[in-house]
């Protein structure tokens, strides 16, 4: 049994997420703003078979409140051997474009908070001296394009800084583990045309549980993303500035 | 497939689709609306042209499950395959499997499905404790055969018109594991499936019948009957594999030739005449849903289901009439079901189930010549007093659909007054 922090919780990845951890008897201590959400999640998760699954409503953008929100998930859990940071917000980005302001509020959510809260859950399981820290970013963060780099630029900081910190703590038995989606179909996408790049929550749920366990420090999933974005990368700033993605 | 489309994907409408994610949310206001669950039925029961569809399969949450009485509390958009494979392993099962296990809570109390065991355990109405309905007027009410029991009997069956169910309470049906053990055997004519069917009721949960729908002359009315019940069995869970249905081919394989080749195949295969046959319950009570999309055989133009009950006692001599009609018209179809319904009274009140026996065939959409062979059966399924299921219909006339439903006047005082269907409003129009 696992002991396992997940913030963001009501995210359609999270709870796809949850639901598997919770198949396998895990315990789950689930952050998220809306309290209802919360706990219909919860019952589901207990449902499912998780050994324990608490709730905490809190919001990402009160940092100051990370370091009572871990607290109460350990003495909750008797412990923590794993988080999952999977809160965020996809930005509009015509909006941005317009207001610092609203620029400022999408990194302080989609990045910001993203590194405080793995800044208290990293000095934490340093001194258990085992964990994981699994965050999910985006293949959007992988190189800007015009359609949403203020989105892409916040996530491209969570996957500098998971980067650097999954070094820092290599040597002290905590790993660290970037997760990029591509394009994840959700309820509020239910409307969509869907191309053959969707994803479901669910599959995208397996490939993380994959890497927590112990697979890949970096995974694109679906997995076709990785060369996708290879490609996508590789394309020289002469030609990229002429395209409209 | 895709939200707003059915699965016969005839009609197709513009609709507004807005998700519904949490159940606590109050209902939007966009009249006039309607429930779209996992878009199983075939027709426009769950279609609201130029309206708004709200999409529930997200509401796909457990609430609670006692392992020890087998009571089941569950969000309306929780699949019934879903169920059965968190119960399952717990020894509890559907006490009504319907004929795919991909259908919402929500969609199978809606049109009060029914399944191989109707003739013991009647229909999904029959194993509700109740439900909770919402109203566009922020009203929730809490429906059980003892509470509010009016609104529980409009909404079973209610064709998604009282409001959302957004939870519900069922019972499950103890079982001894995931097997099913009985026999398969070959009938050559109506009167031999009667006589199964009247003589395997008793001692069997599950019974259906498969018909050859392209058969004439001697042979017309032979079939395949099938009926088995949960057995204990000690064989390794099996893996079952799906497949999907890649692509919407331009052109439909099924034509008059494919479909003479595929039933005389399927009569004369050997496991048609199987004395001890043991079954996984997927295979034996959900064929299809292991073929993903399979409605996309059809091709584009999508395909009709025909499904109606003909009383008991009118039966015999409607039935050789309407396949006579369809191997004439030479429109016959793969998958043809046939079905002694028992004579346990549904509770909704425009449940479909009723005492008599239930003939299910679909037929590719070639326009015209297939809607004319339609209403040609429908002739016969009013002049016997028969119905048509709502569920799997996207044509039956507005006077059919009175004579068969008499009772949808007393629905309208149950209506949500901002829900409406494609279906309802095509069916009440006056003639």
């Amino acid at each position: 049994m696992q002991r396992i922090l997940i913030v963001g919780a009501t995210s359609a990845i999270a709870e796809a997420t949850a639901r598997l951890f919770a198949s396998r008897g895990d315990a789950l201590f689930l952050a998220g703003r809306s309290p209802s959400r919360l706990e219909a999640i919860a019952d589901d998760l207990k449902v499912r078979g998780a050994n324990l699954a608490a709730t905490y409503v809190f919001d990402a953008r009160a940092f100051d409140r990370f370091p009572a929100l871990l607290q109460a998930a350990s003495a909750c859990l008797g412990g923590l051997d794993a988080a999952l940071i999977a809160h965020g917000m996809l930005s509009d980005q015509i909006a941005c474009q317009r207001s610092v302001e609203q620029l400022r509020e999408q990194f302080d959510i989609n990045a910001l908070s993203v590194m405080a809260l793995c800044t208290d859950l990293a000095n934490q399981l340093v001194s258990q001296g085992h964990g994981v820290i699994a965050v999910i970013s985006s293949v959007a963060g992988d190189r800007g394009r015009r359609s949403n780099y203020v989105y892409g630029s916040a996530k491209a900081a969570v996957t500098a800084f998971t980067s650097g910190l999954r070094q820092r703590l290599y040597p002290q038995g905590v790993r660290v583990v970037t997760i990029k989606p591509g394009f994840v179909g959700t309820p509020m996408t239910a409307a969509f045309k869907k191309s053959a790049l969707w994803a479901t929550p669910a599959s995208v749920a397996a490939d993380i549980v994959r890497a927590m366990d112990g697979g890949k420090a970096v995974i694109y999933t679906p997995w076709f993303w990785r060369p996708l974005m290879w490609i996508v990368r590789s394309v020289p700033e002469a030609m990229f500035r002429r395209l409209r993605l | 497939m895709s939200t707003g489309v059915s699965w016969g994907l005839w009609p197709r409408y513009e609709q507004r689709i807005i998700p519904v994610t949490n159940r606590f949310d109050p209902l939007p206001q966009a009249a006039p609306m309607l429930v779209f669950g996992n878009g199983r039925s075939y027709g426009d029961v769950c279609l609201n042209a130029g309206g708004t569809l709200l999409a529930t399969r997200s509401l796909d949450r457990f609430i609670s499950f006692d392992a020890t009485s087998g009571v089941l509390e569950c969000e309306a958009g929780v699949l019934l395959s879903e169920i059965i494979a968190l119960t399952l392993p717990r020894g509890w099962f559907l006490p009504v499997p319907p004929g795919t296990a991909l259908v919402t809570v929500g969609g199978a109390i809606a049109n009060d499905v029914h399944g191989k065991n109707h003739h013991r355990a009647g229909s999904f109405g029959h194993h509700l404790l109740s439900f909770e309905l919402r109203r566009s007027s922020g009203e929730t009410l809490r429906c059980a055969p003892d509470q509010h029991a009016d609104w529980f009997g409009a909404t079973i069956g209610g064709l998604g018109l009282t409001g959302m169910i957004s939870t519900a309470r069922l019972q499950l049906r103890r079982v001894p594991g995931e097997w099913i053990a009985g026999d398969s055997q070959r009938f050559h004519n109506l009167p031999e499936f009667f006589a199964l069917a009247a003589q395997s009721d008793v001692a069997y949960e599950y019974t259906v019948g498969w018909l050859d729908s392209a058969a004439s002359g001697d042979k017309l009315g032979r079939g395949v009957f099938m009926r088995g019940n949960h057995l204990q069995h000690d064989a390794p869970p099996a893996r079952e594999r799906s497949l999907r249905f890649p692509l919407t081919p331009p052109i439909s394989p099924v034509t008059r030739l494919s479909v003479r080749l595929f039933n005389e195949l399927y009569f004369r295969r050997p496991a048609s005449q199987h004395p001890h046959a043991i079954w996984h319950y997927q295979r034996f009570l959900f064929p299809l849903d292991r073929l993903l999309d399979w409605n996309r055989l059809y091709g584009p133009r999508g395909f009709f289901q025909y499904q109606c009950v003909l009383p008991g006692a009118e039966a015999a001599s409607a039935l050789p009439e309407m396949l006579r009609r369809i191997a004439r018209s030479r429109q016959g179809s793969l998958l043809v079901v046939l079905k002694q319904f028992g004579n346990l009274p549904s509770l909704g009140l425009l449940s479909f189930p009723r005492p008599g026996v239930t003939l299910a065939l679909d037929f590719p959409n070639r326009g015209e010549p297939t809607l004319q062979l339609l209403e040609s059966l429908d002739a016969i399924t009013r002049s016997v007093g028969g119905a048509v299921y709502p569920a799997k219909d996207a044509r039956m006339s507005a006077q059919s659909f009175q004579q068969y439903f008499p009772a949808w006047k007393r629905l309208q005082d149950y209506i949500d007054p901002k829900f409406s269907s494609s279906f309802w409003r095509r069916v009440t129009r006056s003639w």
